[in-house]
């Protein structure tokens, strides 16, 4: 590496790094939080016996799966407005990122509620709990054992997938990237850069993963 | 006998009233799972502080009959009164009817069902702090009571993997008393059992025999029911067969039916 490369490197970690804190970070903290949320009503909204609500949110998964998450940005950000519906850039992503979250971990939810055995829900009635305390005391936490591994999955890759919000503008740690490289041209140390500083936030929740699994199996026999 | 813990049960305490009808009737109960016809019309008649015992071959709908006592099923037809609690099946009983039906009972699991989440106190005291709603300090001390009661008192804190299938089940029989119902379910509590722990499980039931708890067990436990039943009732495909004292229907059936079912549970070979 030349001390030129090397001066770039240096001066760019700043504003790199403050495109994460600043973008990436809080947009993938605030999406998931909020996905999570709508994630849950979706899947018990699945789970239904009311054949109207149930559909909905089938449709509502289908459609998220089904597109491209690109698109369903610039849905959001470059057509709504042609509906006089206007929104910033990074509320737009969040919104965005919140629906497509919200879409996959539906699933994962749903599958981790179906997975608690029926005897539990029979156990909770006969101690006299009625639908949302047996959800709430004995389903959802033993289902938050299944779903945290997949759920950190669709965490790390709403990480990686917050980088498509450079496309509408928001500053965040690629389209620092792409600021700093354009003028330059040094789009490779740039854009390794930028890589690196991904992989590191993967690799810390990833090992928050590890933890936290650990954590919720203290009452599993192995 | 039964007559003398008939006695006992209006003052020890167990929830039951000075009502002198028996705590359980049970007229005409059917039920029926698409084409199958599991219950056709069971009377059931359970005197206050007395134990009845279940036995039957699989499928003849024991296990039907106790959960359509705690309402975890809805039979069609039929009428079924725990103590002041009365509910006609046809009639399309309200949900909060049908969980004042099932309140009246505590229902002990052939496979325990305890929640994995919580410890042996937890489990005890989830009912009565979150269903019931009753003040904790007091909830705690009377479950605290009940483990030891089941002689589980250094357990508390244990999840429920970490306990013996026999110990499990004694937990699962304190969750049921702390609920302080009037009536008690098991369903075959000691059938998944290894066979060294059995023992530990019915001891703690005949205990509540003796103190006046009055009982419904599905159990192939012959000498249990023989030390400790008031009642018999041999059910096979849905009907009552034969139905008694355990003497009688336990040592000279009249049916041949019974016969055959208590030489296999017997001599199995
Ligand atoms: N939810 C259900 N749906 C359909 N069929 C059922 C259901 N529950 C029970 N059955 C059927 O009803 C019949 C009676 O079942 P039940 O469990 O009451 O028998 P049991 O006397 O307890 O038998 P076992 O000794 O094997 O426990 C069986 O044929 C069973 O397959
Ligand atoms: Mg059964």
């Amino acid at each position: 590496m030349t001390s030129d490369t090397w001066d770039l490197v240096l001066s760019s970690i700043g504003p790199l790094l403050s495109g994460a804190v600043r973008g990436t970070i809080p947009l993938t903290l605030i999406s998931f939080a909020v996905g999570l949320v709508l994630a849950l009503l979706v899947a018990l909204a699945r789970l239904s016996r009311r054949r109207v609500v149930s559909g909905l949110a089938r449709a509502y998964v289908s459609v998220i799966r089904g597109t491209p998450l690109l698109v369903q940005l610039f849905i959001i950000f470059y057509a709504l407005p042609s509906l006089g519906i206007v929104i910033d850039p990074f509320p737009s992503a969040v919104v965005a990122f919140s629906l497509n979250v919200g879409g996959y971990a539906a699933e994962i939810i749903r599958a981790a509620i179906l997975s608690v055995p029926k005897g539990q829900w029979e156990a909770a009635a006969t101690i006299g709990l009625d639908h949302t305390l047996t959800l709430r005391r004995v389903v959802l936490p033993q289902a938050v054992r299944v779903a945290v591994p997949p759920l950190s999955n669709t965490f790390i890759s709403l990480v990686k997938d917050t980088s498509l919000a450079s496309t509408i503008m928001v500053t965040e740690l690629l389209r620092k990237a792409q600021e700093i490289a354009a003028p330059t041209y040094e789009f490779m140390t740039l854009y390794s850069l930028a890589a690196v500083i991904y992989w590191l936030i993967c690799l810390v929740l990833s090992s928050a993963q590890a933890r936290l699994e650990r954590r919720l199996d203290r009452f599993v026999a192995r | 006998m039964s007559g003398a813990r008939e006695e006992d049960a209006v003052t020890d305490g167990t929830g039951t009233t000075g009502d002198a009808r028996p705590l359980v009737e049970v007229r005409g109960l059917t039920k029926s799972f698409g084409d199958l016809h599991v219950l056709r019309g069971i009377d059931l008649t359970v005197a206050r502080g007395s134990v009845t015992v279940l036995i039957g071959p699989s499928g003849s709908g024991k296990t039907t009959l106790l959960r359509c006592l705690n309402s975890l099923e809805v039979p069609e037809s039929g009428a079924v009164r725990v103590d002041d609690v009365e509910v006609d099946m046809a009639a399309r009983p309200s949900p909060a009817l049908l969980r004042r039906l099932r309140a009246t009972s505590g229902m002990v699991f052939q496979s325990h069902q305890l929640f994995p989440h919580r410890t042996a106190l937890q489990n005890v005291t989830e009912g009565p702090l979150y269903a019931q709603r009753r003040p904790r300090a007091q909830v705690e001390a009377e479950a605290t009571a009940l483990l030891a009661k089941v002689g589980l008192a250094d357990k508390a804190g244990a999840y429920p993997h970490e306990l013996s299938g026999g110990q499990q089940q004694r937990v699962g029989i304190a969750r049921a008393l702390a609920l302080r119902p009037r009536l008690l379910l098991f369903d075959e509590p000691t059938s998944a059992l290894d066979p060294e722990t059995v023992g530990e499980v019915l001891t703690v039931m005949r205990d509540l025999a003796a103190e006046g708890w009055t009982m419904v067990v599905v159990t192939h436990e012959i000498r249990f029911a023989q030390q400790v039943a008031d009642h018999v009732m041999f059910l096979d495909g849905g009907v009552v067969v034969e139905e008694g004292r355990p003497g009688d229907v336990l040592v000279e059936p009249r049916e041949e039916r019974t016969r055959r079912f208590l030489q296999r549970i017997l001599d199995p070979l």
